[in-house]
């Protein structure tokens, strides 16, 4: 079947679109399309030392978003479990999920269909190949947004990014910028009101500040924590169960995808295994955080900085960033030693804004985007490091 | 008499029109080809912090003018006379002179615009345009050369300054001059003002982009590698 849709493609559709065919401009956009379907029928020629593999950059992107699947699927329950909550009626858990995923899908349309858009333009226009980049950064924009946000804003920022983030640089693969938080960078500070609050993390409550059934507010355990003049852990507790474990499994108010730390540990767990995301980072990044907020917890000066260090791990974007955003291997350090350096620094750094900034209580977001700035600079001296290491030796052999 | 001025028009150079093709490219050059702002990147600290309102943008580039043509005048008249091992020292007590009353004028008659502008007309001695125009251009011209490539100049960085302050009074407040542009239905419908466009980084992206059309519009400026 597969196959003659395939000969058919070959024979009918692709002559007009190759060297002197009615539509040779669009070439991009079919060659996407069809690759995007098919296995492409060229390989890398047998010169050279090339590793033939069948893991292409598109097979290597599809499994990132399969990672993000759990995240996805967890967020749309939880976006119907908190709507049910705030309501109080009765529900069942089709109820919920149904609830969430017709909250969900259109915000993940609305981001792929502008960013794929902003790619099938520029690919036509510079005449290349159309990047498969898109395919992680349009599932991440959604998942890191809180729901009620409207679509037009969604659309806005995803064509911002994909034009400022990543096209200028020279597309997919040139971006300094981490495309998604690019994103939601320009979200948070364009339209700060719909990014931030206790209104827009629980679906169907932007006119007024959404109570739950018993009272407590919508806002998420970050801005609890900034906002408490003392004693959050127990006021958390009150609200939420035992906190920790509540984080930890995600069924608390927060953007759609990175509430539960449990649905991103599958993620991570898929792209280890797959030897995708760098397990460098994403230890180091861990170690960072737990410093981090043990040396807050020595201060002590605030109640924000009494906080356990292991609750840091599990509140807001921390987890969520770590996993799918700082791997991200164009923005990363690309040398071994420079990912340890530079995932410890967005753990620590990511913590630091979070704790020390009111305003800004998703560090984790602006430490990602400034560690993507300095990783060329880390991998500068990491490099320069090692040949002065080596010219050592050599000299000292020689002598 | 008819002979003697002959004899005087042998011997004196053919008098330049006054605007001939060489005086009229020191007007136009600066608009494009070689623009303060978007080619040679100078007078960027005032671009980006004065350009969130039209006016703030059109009243600087104004002053940036007056300053300009007086320094560049006052300059170009006295370049015999200055030596150059001062030269800089006196280039910026004329600049400095020009400045105070450029502020007093706008102290007098724009006193809000003024008052929004605050340090930035001060800030106008070190900008960096005013003072390549001085080194570079009436150190070493005439009075009347120095006086277009001045105007030449002022316009370069003042439409750059107006067209960044359009695009974010527009979409940052949704305002022209101060006047709301953008109907109170679009807001109803959900729209809302981009908070970002306020934010200097923003003002350093339109110009950014403004660079990027103006680049792929003038294939001059591309350069070859």
């Amino acid at each position: 079947m597969s196959n003659a849709i395939h000969n058919f493609l070959e024979k009918n559709i692709k002559p007009s679109f190759d060297k002197g065919g009615k539509l040779e401009n669009f070439f991009p956009a079919y060659d996407a399309l069809e690759t995007f379907l098919f296995v492409p029928g060229h390989t890398t020629n047998g010169k050279g030392s090339h590793i033939r593999d069948g893991i292409d950059m598109k097979r290597t992107m599809i499994m990132v978003v399969l990672a993000m699947v759990p995240a996805l699927l967890f967020g749309m329950w939880n976006t119907g479990y908190q709507y049910f909550l705030s309501t109080g009626e009765a529900y069942t858990f089709m109820d919920a999920f149904l609830y969430g995923a017709l909250k969900v899908l259109p915000l993940v349309v609305v981001s792929y269909a502008a960013g794929l858009g902003v790619e099938f333009v520029f690919a036509i226009i510079n005449k290349h190949q159309v990047a498969e980049g898109f395919l992680v950064s349009g599932m991440l924009i959604p998942l890191c947004l809180p729901v009620e946000i409207p679509l037009w804003m969604v659309a806005a920022a995803t064509i911002f990014a994909v034009v400022i983030g990543k096209e200028v640089f020279g597309g997919t693969g040139m971006n300094i910028l981490n495309v998604a938080l690019t994103a939601r960078a320009f979200l948070l500070f364009a339209y700060p009101t719909w990014m931030s609050g206790d209104k827009v993390w629980i679906g169907g409550g932007t006119d007024e500040a959404v109570a739950y059934a018993d009272g407590s507010t919508g806002a998420t355990l970050l801005a609890q924590a900034t906002e408490r003049s003392s004693g959050f852990v127990d006021a958390a507790g009150v609200q939420y169960g035992d906190s920790f474990w509540s984080a930890f499994m995600g069924m608390i108010p927060g953007s759609i995808g990175e509430t539960s730390t449990l649905a991103i540990m599958i993620g991570a767990a898929i792209l280890l295994i797959t030897g995708i995301a760098s397990w460098k980072v994403m230890f180091s990044g861990i170690a960072g955080a737990y410093v981090m907020g043990l040396l807050f917890n020595l201060w002590g000066a605030n109640p924000f900085m009494e906080v356990p260090a292991h609750m840091h791990l599990v509140m807001g974007g921390f987890a969520f960033g770590i996993v799918f955003m700082a791997t991200d291997p164009v923005t990363a350090a690309q040398t071994s030693t420079g990912k340890y350096i530079y995932g410890f620094l967005i753990g620590f750094l990511g913590i630091m804004i979070r704790v020390f900034n009111p305003a800004y209580p998703e560090g984790i977001m602006l430490a990602i985007l400034f560690m993507n700035v300095m990783a060329p600079l880390i991998d500068h001296y990491v490099v320069e490091a090692n040949i002065k290491r080596r010219q050592k030796r050599t000299m000292a052999v020689a002598a | 008499m008819s002979e003697t001025a002959e004899a005087t028009a042998v011997v004196k150079e053919p008098r330049e029109p006054l605007f001939s093709s060489k005086n009229k490219k020191l007007l136009s050059d600066p608009l494009n080809d070689d623009n303060p702002i978007t080619i040679q990147v100078l007078g960027i600290c005032s671009a980006l912090a004065i350009t969130v309102q039209v006016k703030q943008a059109v009243v600087m580039s104004l002053s940036v003018l007056v300053v300009m043509i007086g320094a560049n005048l006052i300059v170009s008249l006295m370049r015999n006379l200055i030596p150059s091992r001062v030269r800089i020292i006196v280039q910026l007590v004329i600049v400095a002179a020009l400045v105070i009353l450029v502020d007093q004028v706008l102290k007098a008659y724009v006193y809000d615009v003024s008052k929004q502008l605050s340090v930035f007309v001060g800030l106008i001695i070190t900008n960096c345009i005013i003072m390549g125009r001085l080194e570079a251009f009436a150190l070493a011209n005439k009075p009347w050369p120095s006086f277009l490539d001045a105007i030449g100049n002022a316009a370069g960085y003042g439409w750059i300054l107006i067209a960044v302050a359009v695009v974010r009074e527009l979409f940052g407040s949704g305002k022209f001059w101060g006047y709301q542009v953008i109907p109170d239905a679009v807001y109803d419908f959900g729209y809302f003002n981009n908070g970002l466009m306020i934010l200097p980084p923003m003002a350093l992206i339109t110009v950014g982009i403004i660079i990027w059309i103006q680049r792929s519009k003038n294939t001059k400026l591309i350069e070859e590698n």
